[in-house]
């Protein structure tokens, strides 16, 4: 992916359109046939995807398990929440502590690989957490799973918010969407971002101009893992439960789906389009068949085929189609990129 | 006082000698050529220099400290640097962003995940002077997979040179460059041979005659002879060999 050389903006207009268009959706959702849970299902599974793309498309690491990341982030919300401390803070703290530490702890046995033996990793480590979630019941409620999660308040002391309603919950993770998108944004600009993006190109040169990349690759692996925990603890909130489905490897599956329909390797905005895309073509496609996923998969494969970019490189192709004055190569690309 | 010396360098794959019982120095502010036919082993000795393969026996010095084994991760950040044979670039990044990347001045603030790199003018600057020093002034904003095959070998040692390095190592830098691109790349090699300590493998040996202080023959991993351009083209081995008639 290439990054645009210059000035990246704090806010780029992607993304106040995103937050916009989101805030917004309590004015119109409902007229076009929709419903406010699909809102913020949709921005639990936009977070889970942009997280990943720092993985995958930013680093070049192809994780197929990392549905287990966002159901560890599901069960660990509901566990501390159940067995611990019933506090909002505490509990979403806690799931993106407890998701990103078994992050780290399984990056550092798959970080000194690539390709397909690290992909091979990622899956079997995601099969090890989905067979220990269905298998210890005890403590992770076997198939059932854990049920009765609460909507905890949003206590900030002086002032308390109720999340029970869907609207309000909603608010509540725009607001935390917003702060991991303007940081994943950042990210990807700062320094740590570069040669993330340098090692996805080439591992070999980033260790000849001395970066240890075997740390960048750990890291980049326990960064998104803690947004999967995050995104998996808010999916535990909007279910009110937390079940082995969530960290299946179909969910692993989905996931790589949104961001490469989406045009993750391409494009920041990639996870965003595809996640959207994903989610109503489920709700859209499912309201008129049961088989919606087999369509799904049609048009996965055609634009593996024909658009291999997704639908943000479909995008970039159309800007970047000939004009009648092309610009010199001298001069800086405009600034913030990576659209 | 050699700047960089190994001795006894041996490395073998499976039952294949490489290298072996190899013992070389190189002075600082000097342009030692390497020489050999091809699966001499010339490549392998870079690399075992360099970081990117272990020895099985023997020990390597830079300024007087023991770097045997380290990896090319510490070897770089020692200041040795290296160009490839196989042209290892960021392919997808400008050329000025596969600079910016390998300033030391990035690097430093390599964990960082908050300050926005396209904003430091410092970097940009440094990153900016480096390709001008190579002779992409002007390029800076081209992709790195769109340039011509002659920047791109220069873009190489571009990167090379970012890292700030003391000593310098050129695989093969000429390959698949013409005249005009090889005296090019000669002219950016004299220039920065009053600045760095240079070792070329090279197989155009007009190349290497015209620039280098001292040549070392590597055959059958081992050095069979070395000396000054002029010594070697009196040398009996080389004036029979398809070396010594390209010289």
């Amino acid at each position: 992916m290439q990054l645009a050389t210059g000035r990246a903006p704090l806010f780029p207009l992607p993304m106040l359109i995103t937050v916009a268009l989101f805030m917004s959706t309590p004015l119109w959702i409902t007229r076009v046939g929709l419903y406010q849970y699909l809102a913020l299902e949709i921005m639990i599974w936009v977070l889970f995807a942009m997280g990943y793309n720092l993985l995958l498309g930013f680093t070049g690491l192809p994780s197929f398990g990392h549905g287990a990341f966002f159901g560890i982030g599901a069960y660990a919300f509901g566990l501390l929440q159940l067995k611990v401390w019933p506090n909002l803070w505490f509990d979403l703290g806690g799931a993106v502590l407890v998701t990103s530490a078994l992050g780290a702890l399984v990056a550092l046995f798959i970080s000194h690989r690539r390709g397909i033996y690290y992909a091979l990793l990622t899956i079997a480590f995601g099969q090890v957490f989905w067979f220990v979630a269905n298998k210890w019941s005890s403590v992770t409620g076997g198939e059932d799973g854990l049920l009765n999660i609460k909507r905890l308040p949003a206590d900030f002391g002086f002032v308390s918010f109720s999340l029970t309603s869907n609207t309000a919950l909603f608010f509540f993770s725009l607001a935390l969407f917003a702060l991991v998108l303007v940081c994943l944004w950042r990210l990807i600009h700062s320094p740590l971002g570069r040669i993330f993006s340098a090692i996805k190109q080439n591992e070999t040169r980033a260790a000849f101009v001395g970066y240890n990349v075997w740390l960048y690759k750990w890291l980049a692996f326990t960064i998104s893992t803690a947004v999967a925990g995050l995104a998996g603890a808010l999916f535990a909130m909007a279910q009110q439960s937390a079940y082995p489905n969530v960290m299946s490897l179909h969910t692993s599956g989905f996931v790589v789906m949104m961001v490469l329909i989406g045009g993750g390797l391409v494009s920041f905005w990639g996870p965003l389009i595809g996640a959207i895309f994903f989610i109503l073509a489920r709700d859209l496609l499912g309201a008129y068949t049961e088989t919606w996923l087999l369509w799904y998969g049609l048009i996965f494969m055609v634009m593996v085929v024909f658009k291999p970019e997704g639908i943000a490189g479909a995008w970039q192709s159309w800007r970047a189609r000939p004009r009648h004055k092309s610009k010199s190569p001298t001069e800086a690309p405009a600034a913030g990129g990576a659209l | 006082m050699k700047l960089f010396e190994a001795s006894g360098l041996s490395k073998r794959f499976g039952a294949q000698v490489v290298l072996q019982d190899i013992t070389l120095g190189f002075e600082e502010g000097q342009l030692t050529g390497i020489m050999g036919p091809n699966g001499a082993g010339k490549t392998t000795c870079f690399n075992v220099l360099t970081g990117r393969y272990k020895p099985d026996r023997g020990s390597v010095t830079f300024a007087g400290e023991n770097i045997t084994g380290l990896s090319p991760r510490e070897i770089a950040r020692k200041g040795i640097s290296r160009s490839f044979q196989i042209m290892n670039l960021f392919d997808s990044y400008t050329a000025l962003d596969n600079v910016l990347v390998a300033t030391p001045h990035v690097r430093k603030q390599g964990f960082n995940p908050w300050r926005d790199l396209g904003a430091d003018s410092k970097a940009q600057a440094l990153a900016a002077a480096v390709l001008e020093r190579v002779g992409l002034k002007g390029k800076e904003y081209v992709l790195a997979n769109s340039l011509s095959y002659g920047d791109r070998r220069a873009l190489e040692i571009g990167v090379a040179l970012a890292t700030d390095p003391r000593m310098l190592f050129l695989d093969e830098p000429t390959a698949g460059l013409g005249a005009e691109g090889t005296a090019r790349l000669a002219e950016l090699v004299k220039t920065l041979k009053r600045q760095l300590t240079i070792v070329i493998i090279e197989h155009d040996m007009n190349f290497l005659f015209n620039l280098a202080d001292q040549i070392l023959v590597i055959h059958w991993g081992q050095v069979i002879t070395q000396g000054t351009p002029a010594e070697l083209r009196q040398n009996e081995w080389v004036r029979r060999s398809n070396l010594g008639a390209l010289a």
